[in-house]
């Protein structure tokens, strides 16, 4: 008990000394997740799109060609990226280039060059996703969109991808909290993130402990609020589960029970003078279409 | 009766070392209704996915109006806006309502403005009893509207031929009713059909042309009164007549 009290009042020490570092923290911690991982997006739609052109056997040999191709050039990115920590990925881009290029190519300014580390990395996890969406969709989906005349592009942009898209924005939450978290080792070219603020303030004092609480609590707030954010987001692209009758004529009420048109039956001219009945019976309402039911 | 619309000429469908269909001819005229039947099994559903080009034929032609469709390097897209179809499991875009649904051929494919793609929606969704459910996505209704609003959207393209793949197979058997009715509603106004089915009833009331499958070849093909009462083969008396003992 007197452990946790004392945690407190280092903590809250710590806070009242350097809040504005851990703020500043935060504050590119999360623009940094946010760019990054729109950027990403971006990245990895258009791999997930390119990767699930389809082809066939009758198709002329230069655009099979183009497209295998691609696949092969997606699919190398995509290991690649994915197969390698991020931390030496950022080495190899911001230490590598100047390297090999004697200083010709180098990245002068931290935030370009961790957007761009952090995007091509969740770029290849969301080019997967995309892809995991895309093929996702009921082949059906497909069937119905070439069945009344739409070519692939009209059928991925009305009927695919607005679906896939749902589908996958569970994915570019998770992309997101995770790069929230893994920006972290963005200290290593030394970009001030949250976890660089940290690694500072223990530097210079020895309070290490209360200071990696304050990490804890501020990591879990960042993902908890983006969790929320994009529950909320989900269901608004739900949209309602409701739906209203349209009452466009007096017969309306009537519909759903499809019945023989009049004529060829022996209850034909039972049934026609049942509706018009019914018509008289409603127009009698004040004009009013629709039922007291 | 009318022009000849579509004629099959010696199609052969093969999934790998599958033979699935061997050597189909028939033709269909303007205002036929053509009903396929057959067992499960004996390339009924591939025929007409070979029609519609979803299956590209092995070997042999599908001509639409004196030109073949099945052609290499052909681009099917125009070609199926004119021949519409529904599908046994409806196919109905879950990400839109009942009316989009209607709408996004007309207004993609067709080029048609919104408010004529509207008012052409709204007919047949009216025709099919389905207006009041415009605003409705399609998971919220049953399986019989599904597929009038399915039999719809085909409509709305204003197809000259439609083909129907088991068009009451998935449903409940209280909702059959309701989509033979559209059906009949059709074949009465003329419309141009090839129904693959197993609603005996229907291909034998409705239609003017049997065509009977077996073995991915058509064993017997002609009017109904020929087919269903006076079969010649074998085949066709044995299929027939497990369904008069059900």
């Amino acid at each position: 008990m007197d452990k946790l009290v004392k945690l407190c009042q280092d903590v809250s020490l710590l806070w009242s000394k350097y809040w504005p570092m851990y703020m500043n923290g935060v504050k590119n911690t999360l623009v940094l997740a946010l760019v990054a991982t729109a950027i990403g997006c971006i990245i990895g739609l258009i791999c997930g799109i390119l990767n699930t052109i389809p082809y066939t056997r009758n198709d002329p040999l230069p655009k099979r060609f183009v497209l295998k191709l691609v696949r092969v050039i997606v699919r190398i990115y995509v290991e690649v990226f994915r197969g390698t920590p991020m931390v030496l990925q950022a080495v190899f881009i911001v230490y590598g280039l100047p390297y090999f290029t004697d200083n010709a190519l180098r990245f002068d300014n931290t935030w370009v060059a961790a957007i761009l580390i952090v995007s091509i990395n969740t770029g290849a996890y969301m080019a997967e996703s995309v892809r995991g969406g895309i093929i996702s969709i009921d082949p059906g989906q497909t069937e119905g969109a070439k069945a009344i005349g739409m070519n692939h592009v009209q059928t991925m942009t009305s009927v695919i991808l607005p679906q896939a898209l749902r589908n996958i924005m569970p994915q570019i939450g998770n992309n997101f909290i995770i790069n929230v978290k893994d920006t972290s080792v963005m200290f290593i070219i030394s970009f001030t993130e949250f976890f660089a603020a940290h690694r500072y303030i223990v530097g210079v004092n020895n309070m290490y402990f209360p200071s990696a609480a304050i990490e804890m609590i501020g990591y879990l707030c960042m993902t908890l609020t983006a969790s929320i954010i994009l529950r909320l987001v989900e269901k608004l692209m739900d949209g309602s589960d409701n739906y209203e009758l349209v009452q466009a004529d007096a017969l309306t009420m009537t519909a759903g029970t499809y019945t023989r048109r009049a004529g060829g039956t022996p209850n034909a001219a039972l049934e026609e003078e049942r509706r018009s009945r019914l018509r008289q019976a409603l127009k009698n309402r004040n004009g009013s279409t629709r039922g007291d039911r | 009766m009318g022009e000849i619309i579509l004629q099959v000429n010696h199609l052969s469908k093969s999934f790998g070392s599958h033979e699935v269909l061997r050597d189909i001819d028939f033709t269909v005229k303007k205002g036929d209704v053509t009903s396929i039947i057959g067992a499960s099994g004996s390339g009924k559903s591939t025929l007409l996915r070979c029609i519609n080009l979803l299956e590209i034929p092995s070997g042999g032609e599908v001509i639409f109006h004196g030109e073949n469709v099945a052609g290499r390097h052909m681009d099917p897209c125009a070609y199926r806006s004119k021949v519409g179809m529904v599908f046994q499991s409806f196919n109905l875009f879950s990400n839109m309502t009942v009316l989009e649904n209607c709408m996004v051929g007309q207004t993609k494919v067709l080029k048609k403005s919104y408010g004529t793609a509207r008012e052409n929606a709204m007919k047949y969704l009216e025709r099919v009893g389905m207006a009041p459910y415009i605003n409705a996505k399609p998971r919220q209704l049953s399986g019989g509207q599904k597929q009038r609003v399915a039999i719809a959207r085909a409509l709305a393209m204003e197809p000259e031929v439609l083909l129907f793949d088991e068009p009451t197979s998935a449903l409940d058997p209280e909702m059959v009713g309701e989509v033979l009715e559209v059906m009949r509603g059709l074949a009465a106004d003329g419309m141009t059909m090839l129904v693959v089915t197993h609603e005996m009833a229907f291909a034998k009331d409705v239609s003017n042309h049997v065509v009977f499958m077996a073995g991915g070849v058509i064993c017997e093909q002609g009017s109904p009164a020929d087919v269903f009462g006076n079969p010649q083969r074998q085949e066709t008396k044995d299929f027939l007549a497990r369904f008069r003992n059900n």
